[in-house]
């Protein structure tokens, strides 16, 4: 079928591509389209959780237990339900304090202690060495199985989990230590992990659509068939481990979703944007809902089948496709299974790797070099390389060591209950002030030595390398120490036995050994600035350094872990933000420290930050009530400082406000101004005539009889246009009056026009204007005041008039129906308005042009009275081009139902 | 001695016909310009001894025509009388800025515009 190097080759190249992925991945980052800013590689890379465990196991676990794998993705989905709470404050305090790991983590939070930390390493080597050999030996397993039809494999078990770890430590040094700043991410990375994620479900998917769909004819078809096997059947209704095992996995699972190292990688410190977690919320569930659909159709197919007939239900995946000669088919389950398993340990080596340089050998370092010494980026990044190799090396050992003859999802089980040991300390870190740093030691250490004696203990006996008396009657016969039954507790299973005893002890050393002492200051200062993280948004910062550090060796201190030029760049960006000239600052601000503090704890975690700046800066001997006092008056400080940018921030609004109303008044008054003086203007015009004239009259009583009455004449009609003047002026204020109440009746506006048109029958005979009229019958009333609605149709109409040439003069007026509302049109042949003057006309005074006849000329107030009356009555007035150049008024008026009540006063306001 | 030349501008077709028969019966040489444009050309044509300028005017405004004629160093004796309806301080000074030699408001007294255009041209009437 294939041989060992097709296998080979195809495996290899699949490990290319991720290279490959990876390397653009890192591209892309530095040129500044992160792949990271994506919710959705986040979720994905949050999927590193399903192992080779996962992907074997689960089917191997629903072989023999039914359901009993679900609560291992309970967990999770209940994890990221409660994400938003638990997770995003985790988060949070990650970024404020620029941590790096879970141990990190731990000894932040507990006075940034270098002791404990590395506490927390061990503990993780520990849980996760046993873990990564089950990645290891799934890779050389399912290789085998691969190849095993066409006889023996030309590779070794050994040689097969050598080489696998070999390539996946190369993979995680080269993407994974590339930067000396582990809060910098690794994009290409956790782009190649998301990009596993796809693998493996497209890949589990395909495998289980294959037995369901082509194996059998659908679940209807698997189900039943179970059903009448007897075992099955019996396996299925017993609902797999009893209900307390249930709850205990699925609270394992839970925490080590949060807490295993490689999750605290891609979920905290990989994380760019907290508002990612809101996708990932529903997309991990998903996920893993959907990678587990199969699981039991195909565990349930391997039990069935006479291929598989005896072989491990771990194995069932590969064998089934195998055996019904779907080679391409194995290949997809290998390469998922690959994916699985490589990108598991791709991550996990990682962040074991950081937690050892920085939490066990750093310290080391340090104390060894002291203040001197040279650059330490070069030995931390060695350190790092070093421990990937060595975790992996480990992995390998344990893989090719007879203790792992366990199923897959045992040793799986056995790294969540180690990794459950930091979950007290953690959550009680979170949300409980009162931890210390001792409670937090005796707590993990307690709960780590239970953990050991019940669990990964007692394993020995299996391989023989302890006599089976120690597990059936106790060390030394004491039979209250028996590994699987401590204190007598009898009846629950290995697992379930030890969390209850591991946590039962760390709980209680953890809160019994916190409530002896208080916590020291710097305990102290670290318990507010995690438990209040959301309340002081890490604005915080208790002087805990004194001021007597010389800027230049801080410098040099910065620089020997992240370079010159990363410092620099650091410093230079944190004088900028706070205004500061560095070159003056002879001695360092407390602040600066704590900012360069903060910084090298993203490249050496928090506890060796503390130690490293210890050798150039004086730590502060407050006591716990001092630095209570310091953190509430700061964070009284900000929040004053807070509440007078609120402040400021109204009066500048409000001081705005004023200025616009201040500008309007302005305004209004100028347009007031305005009117006066054109009021005036208008007033005073026909005046000047008719004063000259009576003055001219009176002081020539001897002018002949024809010129005396043509400037009689001239008197008369310049007070005739006064009068209209002054009652066009006293119409106008009564419209733009409030009080002016309407009359609403129903109108027929073709009477209105019939009336309107009639009145000027006389100016349009004397100019020889010819006005047509069209209205159509039966038009709908419209609500108004009927002298009103006359008055604008003699207005518009006269106007018409006054514009149209003599003798050639054509008004045409129309009443048209249209949705709602009647349109009034009166159309000329005369001038038209020019476009810029549509709006204008229908101000006061603003006439455009002077009437062709100069014998009645318009006030300039005519049409400012018909917009008047026009929205009072809710219409609208414009002029548009008339068809035959002239000008064409429209009116258009809202119609009202026919059966309109009596006449309502409406107070029509403007 | 000829007979001196007033350039009337307004648009007021009445103000003009008074102001015309008062000056004709002043013994002044009248011309009339409706607007600002006519105006300009009236007195590019042949410049009169004085203008008697309406402010309120279609098209140029008074001010602005003022203010071209004040512009020509060749006109320097010609007298400019505004007359306006709008009687703000604010825009007699303007008037006055533009270069106008006096400002009267609108209505006037048929004697006192007569005795400010003598006063104006130096001397009685003709």
């Amino acid at each position: 079928m294939w041989s060992t190097g097709a296998t080979v080759a195809i495996a290899l190249a699949y490990v290319a591509l991720l290279f490959f992925i990876a390397w653009r991945g890192d591209r892309q980052a530095a040129a500044g389209r992160n792949p990271l800013a994506s919710p959705w590689i986040y979720a994905l890379s949050l999927a590193v959780y399903c192992t080779a465990w996962t992907f074997y196991g689960s089917v191997g676990r629903a072989a023999t237990d039914g359901y009993g794998f679900l609560p291992i993705y309970l967990g999770p989905t209940l994890a990221c339900a409660l994400g938003w709470v638990v997770y995003r404050k985790i988060l949070r305090i990650a970024k404020i304090e620029r941590l790096t790991s879970i141990a990190d983590f731990l000894a932040s939070r507990f006075g940034k202690s270098a002791f404990l930390g590395a506490v927390v390493a061990v503990v993780a080597v520990v849980g996760t060495v046993p873990y990564i050999a089950l990645q290891l030996k799934a890779v050389a397993t399912s290789f085998q199985l691969l190849l095993a039809r066409d006889g023996p494999s030309a590779l070794s078990y050994e040689q097969l989990s050598l080489s696998a770890a070999a390539v996946l430590a190369l993979f995680a040094i080269l993407f994974g230590t590339r930067s000396v700043d582990l809060t910098e991410q690794h994009a290409g990375l956790v782009l190649a992990i998301a990009f596993e994620s796809l693998v493996k479900l497209v890949a589990f998917l395909a495998v289980g659509l294959f037995v369901v769909f082509g194996l059998y004819e659908g679940f209807g078809d698997l189900f039943a068939r179970a059903a009448a096997d007897p075992a099955l059947a019996a396996m299925l209704s017993r609902q797999g481990a009893s209900e307390g095992a249930w709850a205990w996995m699925t609270f394992l699972s839970l925490l080590a979703f949060w807490f295993l190292p490689r999750q605290f990688q891609v979920g905290i410190v990989e994380n760019v944007d907290e508002r990612h977690l809101s996708t990932s919320a529903w997309l991990l569930p998903l996920y893993l809902l959907v990678i587990n659909v199969f699981v039991l159709p195909i565990a349930l197919a391997g039990r069935m089948s006479p291929a598989t007939a005896g072989a491990s239900g771990d194995t069932f995946v590969l064998l089934l496709p195998l055996s019904a000669d779907r080679a391409e088919l194995a290949v997809l389950v290998f390469l998922g299974g690959l994916s699985a398993a490589t990108s598991m340990v791709i991550v996990e080596s990682l962040a074991i790797s950081n937690m050892v340089a920085n939490d066990l050998v750093l310290p080391v370092l340090l104390q060894r070099s002291g203040s001197v010494g040279g650059d330490f980026r070069q030995p931390l990044l060695i350190s790092r390389r070093l421990a990937i190799v060595a975790v992996l090396l480990l992995g390998h050992l344990y893989a090719i060591s007879a203790g792992v003859g366990a199923s897959l999802i045992s040793i799986g089980l056995v790294s969540f209950a180690a990794v459950a040991q930091l979950a007290p300390a953690t959550l009680g870190g979170l949300y409980w002030a009162g931890a210390t740093r001792r409670g937090a030691l005796a707590g993990l250490i307690g709960g780590f030595a239970v953990w050991a004696y019940t669990l990964p203990l007692p394993s020995l006996v299996a391989t023989g390398r302890l006599p089976a008396s120690f597990l059936s009657e106790g060390p030394l016969g004491l039979s209250w120490l028996r590994p699987h039954a401590l204190f007598g507790l009898d009846g629950l299973d290995p697992l379930s036995h030890s969390l209850t005893w591991s946590l039962l002890v760390n709980v209680v050393a953890f809160v019994g050994v916190s409530s002896l002492a208080a916590p020291g200051p710097v305990e102290e200062r670290q318990a507010r600035r995690f438990v209040d993280v959301f309340r002081y948004r890490g604005e915080v910062e208790v002087p805990v350094w004194s001021a007597d550090a010389p800027v230049a060796s801080l410098r040099a201190l910065l620089s020997r872990f992240l370079g010159e030029e990363r410092t620099e760049r650091a410093l230079q960006a944190w004088a900028d933000e706070q205004g500061v000239d560095l070159d003056h600052m002879g001695q360092a601000h407390p602040e600066l420290i704590a900012f360069a503090e903060r910084l090298l704890a993203g490249t050496t975690g928090a506890a060796s930050a503390r130690v490293a700046l210890a050798s150039v800066a004086q730590e502060k001997t407050l006591d716990v009530g001092e630095v209570v006092e310091l953190l509430d008056e700061t964070s009284r400080v900000i929040a004053a400082s807070r509440e007078l940018a609120e402040k400021s921030q109204e009066l500048e609004t409000a001081s705005a406000e004023l200025r616009r109303v201040n500008e309007q008044l302005r305004e209004l008054d100028r347009l007031k101004d305005d009117f006066l003086s054109t009021m005036a203007h208008e007033l005073r015009t026909p005046l000047t005539a008719i004063r000259a004239f009576a003055e001219i009259l009176h002081d020539n009583p001897e002018l002949d009889t024809e010129k005396r009455s043509e400037f009689l004449r001239v008197i008369a009609k310049e007070n005739e246009r006064l009068s209209r003047l002054i009652h066009d002026l006293l119409d106008l204020a009564r419209l733009e009056g409030k009080e002016e109440r309407m009359v609403a009746e129903p109108v027929d506006l073709a009477e209105v026009v019939a009336d309107g048109v009639a009145a000027l029958d006389q100016l349009a005979a004397s100019r020889g204007v010819e006005i047509e009229v069209t209205a159509p019958m039966g038009l709908p009333p419209v609500a108004g005041d009927r002298d009103r609605l006359i008055q604008v149709v003699i207005n518009l109409v006269s106007n018409a008039v006054r514009f149209c040439p003599a003798a050639t003069g054509h008004v045409a007026v129309s009443v048209q129906r249209r949705r709602g509302e009647l349109l009034l049109g009166v159309e000329d042949n005369g001038p038209g308005v020019p476009p810029t003057e549509r709006e204008a006309i229908f101000e006061k005074f603003r006439q455009i042009a002077r009437p062709v006849s100069g014998r009645q000329a318009g006030t300039g107030l005519g049409l400012a009275i018909t917009r008047r009356i026009v929205a009072r009555h809710g219409g609208r007035i414009w002029v548009e081009d008339a068809a035959e150049g002239g000008a064409l008024f429209l009116v258009s008026l809202p119609t009202r139902a026919a059966d309109a009540p009596q006449p309502i006063p409406l107070l029509l306001g403007a | 001695m000829s007979r001196e030349r007033i350039l009337i501008v307004e648009d007021e077709p009445n103000i003009v016909l008074s102001l015309e028969f008062l000056l004709a019966q002043h013994g002044y040489e009248v011309v009339v310009a409706r607007d600002g444009e006519e105006a300009l050309a009236a007195v590019e044509a042949r410049p009169p001894a004085l203008v008697l300028l309406d402010v309120m005017l279609p098209g140029i405004d008074g001010y602005e025509v003022c203010r071209r004629l004040r512009e020509q160093p060749e006109l320097t004796h010609l007298k400019i009388i505004l007359l306006t309806a709008r009687g703000r301080d604010a825009e007699r000074l303007r008037g006055l800025e533009q270069g106008a030699d006096l400002y009267v408001t609108k209505p006037f007294s048929t004697r006192e515009l007569i005795a400010t255009i003598a006063g104006c041209l130096g001397g009685s009437p003709p």
